[in-house]
């Protein structure tokens, strides 16, 4: 329980800082602390499989693109200077409805679940925690899904190069 | 010992710290970060609901998810980098027009 408060504790701090960040890097190296807290998280939920891929893919793999990007396109801090600097509630119309909007959406969820009785209920004891049992499922009952992802991954891959060529290269 | 209902929470609120940053950030950059959040509290959720019904339906979920993300993340950034180089700017609001 004090493990579960603790990680879900940096990942919402994390995740916190990752949007009040001015600079770019930082929120990429936040969001990779937060992701780290939400791998310990999938290892309390008997999850090994998704905790070593977070970290492997989204830390390691989606996070460097995101900085490498970042680093790329050695952007000025913050464009809109004069938008940071206002505190939250004083900015423009519409991204204080936005913020609003957030806020209000968090309120509904929590009320929701809070109303819910089946969930409060704790785990059962029969996790499906093998490697193998997900794979063998991966490569069977999902494996025209496996497929189709294998399809969009080529797709993305030819859109990002033909995206972010300089014209007339 | 944590309930079901702990990670739903705590899914909940890391959606809506996304939601919020995708609303309040004016970085093209940290508004791709604020969609990672988000898809990564929808991750959890689905693990918890996997684990709570003890199958490895939740897990599988989570690895197409993962997959879509990289997707998402390679063209999104792809978009940035072109965008970027017309304008020299990462503010959305200065992308108004379709073509220029």
């Amino acid at each position: 329980m004090l493990l579960f408060y603790a990680l879900a504790a940096i990942a919402v701090g994390a995740s916190l800082l990752v949007i009040a960040q001015r600079n770019p890097i930082y929120s990429v190296l936040l969001l990779i602390a937060s992701f780290g807290a939400l791998s310990g998280l999938y290892v309390t939920l008997d999850a090994p499989f998704v905790a070593v891929i977070q970290i492997v893919v989204y830390a390691g793999a989606i996070m460097v693109l995101f900085l490498f990007v970042v680093m790329l396109l050695n952007a000025p801090q913050e464009q809109t200077e004069a938008d940071e600097r206002l505190h939250v509630l004083v900015r423009s119309g519409a991204m204080r409805f936005g913020g609003f909007l957030a806020i209000a959406l968090l309120t509904e969820l929590v009320w929701a679940l809070s109303r819910t009785p089946g969930a409060s209920v704790g785990f059962g004891t029969d996790a499906t925690t093998a490697v193998a049992a997900i794979g063998r499922s991966l490569f069977t009952d999902y494996a025209f899904a496996f497929e189709v992802t294998s399809v969009l991954i080529l797709v993305a891959m030819v859109g990002a190069v033909l995206l972010a060529r300089r014209e007339g290269a | 010992m944590p309930t079901v209902n702990h990670y739903l929470m705590l899914s909940a609120v890391l959606f809506c710290v996304g939601t919020a940053g995708v609303f309040v950030r004016r970085n093209l950059i940290t508004i791709l970060l604020s969609i990672e959040i988000m898809l990564n509290a929808v991750n959890l959720a689905f693990v918890a609901f996997g684990r709570a019904m003890g199958t490895a339906d939740g897990q599988i979920i989570v690895f197409f998810v993962m997959t879509v993300a990289a997707a998402e993340a390679a063209v999104g950034l792809a978009i940035v980098i072109a965008l970027f180089r017309h304008r020299e700017s990462l503010d959305p609001d200065t992308f108004t027009q379709l073509r220029w």
